[in-house]
């Protein structure tokens, strides 16, 4: 088994998380794309359509479009079907606008790492990630 | 979080929780953005436009209530955007699951006792007041459209901003300090010319449309500047531009050169740099981009004509009303118009609404024809105007689009099935 340790280039919003990691090689709209009341992939053209995001550590290429990307993922977030953390290539005001205010209406974290595109591109699909509060990731291999 | 972003002791306060839990809130969704965003400071706004005021689910309303409960209150003018339902015709929403319908009409009553001017519109940039903020002025919007024709149009300063942000803003007055708020965010790249386009093309109302539509899809993440449109190219046609452009690639700002305030002439509008990309329009690429907004058969019959997105101005109902009086919509077809409140009351005065009803046209307001429950339910083929109808209703509504423009679209609600004036886009036309 092998163990990686990613140093984020920051925390947007630091907690800890762990879980297995869905890695999309596509950016996903939040708004129209994605089901907040089940966490589901709906995006017709989107290669992970059809499965749901809950629980996971999501490690996101990046969102599409629209602004009513922070209400899905709050609304997501509050159902229990939102993913466990975020793993973003670049900062996203959206995401970490919806994280923020779910955190404060539901106390619900979900935390935002912003690591470089390099590491980004060595997180695999169903490894399994360990994110610590304002410290290191670390990627175990499946 | 954000320790190097400067701030003001009122934006201090504010994040100390000096003024309770609502501010607290906002300033650390206005701060978090600045961090994403890479802003080093922020600035003040002067004016806001609500797009979390449009129902998708109960974190809308608990967000509201959280506001509300906790003394929030706009800093600066905030209008509201379309919200879900049409408030003043409740028989357009028959159909619908009654628990949305009650959470939109909730929502759009908590951002009223907030303090917003309840405007619902997609298009405030028609209203006079606070809605036509002056070239310069920093705001914070989130509708694409308006997000789109505040910056080009009226060189207003303004990022795309997420639902809730937007509100952040409207309740500190402050909005991160970076993208198109600085003037290298605001500088064009790409030069899109029209020398190819005939003129008597360039003088269709559809053409801008179209235009709109083909410039979102090439602009990538460029900042456009068109040269060759007339210098008194009126606000309709720029309109079309910005929701055709903002539809198809998300385009958040675009110049006309001699036309929009910050592009007196190419060097300006360019920052003195040379263009880093090219795009000669062509009428052939023009032509692929208007069968592109149409999907399957672009004849037969119809059963619905959508207008008025963005909403319709004053100028735009006129244009409708004249092509409309004693006519009548055929059995069978409806015909939508959506609009603002504003612009209806207008019109109304000028008679312009009775001869849209006496023909059997129906008027929306405060939502958008492809939210509006009554289109919700509608089946079959629709005929619009617009690109941004265009594009977005394949996909929300499943129907089937046949896009032209608006005498087209009246004579096919009249006629029952499409009609359109291919004249305009016949190289006979042109004079070529």
């Amino acid at each position: 088994m092998t163990m990686r340790r990613i140093d984020p280039v920051t925390h947007l919003l630091s907690g800890a998380a762990d879980g297995e990691v869905m890695a999309f090689s596509e950016p996903l709209s939040f708004w129209g794309g994605f089901e907040p009341a089940t966490g589901k992939i709906l995006d017709v053209r989107h290669p992970r359509r059809g499965e749901t995001v809950g629980g996971r550590i999501l490690a996101l290429p990046g969102t599409r479009g629209s602004g009513g990307t922070p209400a899905a993922l709050a609304e997501a977030i509050r159902l229990g079907v939102g993913p466990a953390a975020l793993i973003l290539p670049e900062p996203d005001a959206n995401l970490l606008t919806g994280a923020l205010v779910s955190q404060a209406l539901y106390g619900a974290c979900c935390p935002i790492v912003v690591v470089s595109p390099d590491d980004f591109l060595s997180i695999k699909d169903g490894s399994w990630a360990l994110i610590e509060a304002g410290g290191p990731v670390t990627i175990r291999a499946s | 979080m954000s320790a190097d972003i400067v701030l003001s002791d009122r934006d201090r306060h504010f994040l100390e929780g000096g003024e309770g839990k609502a501010y607290r809130l906002a300033m650390q969704l206005v701060l978090g953005a600045a961090e994403a965003m890479g802003a080093e400071e922020l600035v003040d706004i002067d004016f806001v436009h609500i797009d979390a005021c449009f129902y998708s689910g109960q974190a809308h309303i608990d967000f509201a209530r959280f506001i509300l409960e906790n003394d929030g209150r706009f800093a600066v003018p905030a209008w509201t955007n379309n919200g879900l339902v049409d408030l003043r015709r409740p028989e357009l929403r028959s159909g619908v699951d009654p628990e949305v319908v009650a959470g939109a009409k909730e929502l759009m009553r908590l951002y009223e006792e907030i303090g917003c001017e309840t405007v619902w519109t997609c298009a405030p940039y028609q209203l006079p007041g606070a809605g036509r903020p002056k070239c310069g002025s920093h705001i914070a919007v989130g509708e694409s459209n308006a997000v789109s024709f505040y910056n080009s149009v009226l060189g207003a300063r303004t990022n795309k901003y997420g639902d809730f942000l937007e509100v952040a803003c409207g309740l500190t007055g402050r909005a991160p300090k970076a993208g198109r708020h600085t003037d290298e965010g605001r500088r064009a790249t790409l030069l899109i010319t029209l020398d190819q386009v005939p003129e008597a093309l360039r003088d269709q109302d559809i053409f801008f449309h179209v235009l709109g539509h083909m410039i979102g899809r090439e602009a990538g993440v460029h900042t456009p500047a068109i040269a060759g449109l007339p210098r008194d190219t009126g606000e309709d046609r720029l309109k079309a531009i910005a929701a055709g452009a903002a539809a198809s690639g998300g385009v958040t700002l675009y110049h006309a050169i001699g036309v929009t305030p910050e592009a007196p002439d190419i060097v300006t509008a360019f920052g003195g740099l040379e263009p880093e990309a090219r795009l000669d329009v062509s009428p052939e690429a023009l032509m692929a981009a208007r069968d592109s907004l149409s999907t399957g058969a672009r004849e037969g019959m119809v059963d619905m004509v959508a207008l008025g997105t963005p909403h319709f101005s004053f100028t735009e109902f006129g244009a409708l009303a004249a092509l409309l009086d004693g006519r009548r919509v055929t059995d069978g077809v409806s015909l939508y118009v959506s609009t603002s409140r504003h612009v209806a009351a207008l019109a109304a005065e000028k008679g312009w609404v009775e001869t849209l009803e006496r023909a059997g046209g129906k008027l929306i307001t405060d939502t958008c024809t492809y939210f509006s429950p009554a289109v919700r339910g509608c089946k079959g083929r629709v005929m619009t105007n617009s690109a941004k109808w265009a594009y977005y209703a394949p996909g929300m509504l499943g129907v089937e689009v046949v896009f032209g423009s608006l005498e087209d679209c009246v004579e096919t609600a009249c006629a029952g099935s499409v009609r359109r004036d291919s004249a305009v886009w016949h190289p006979n036309a042109w004079g070529a």
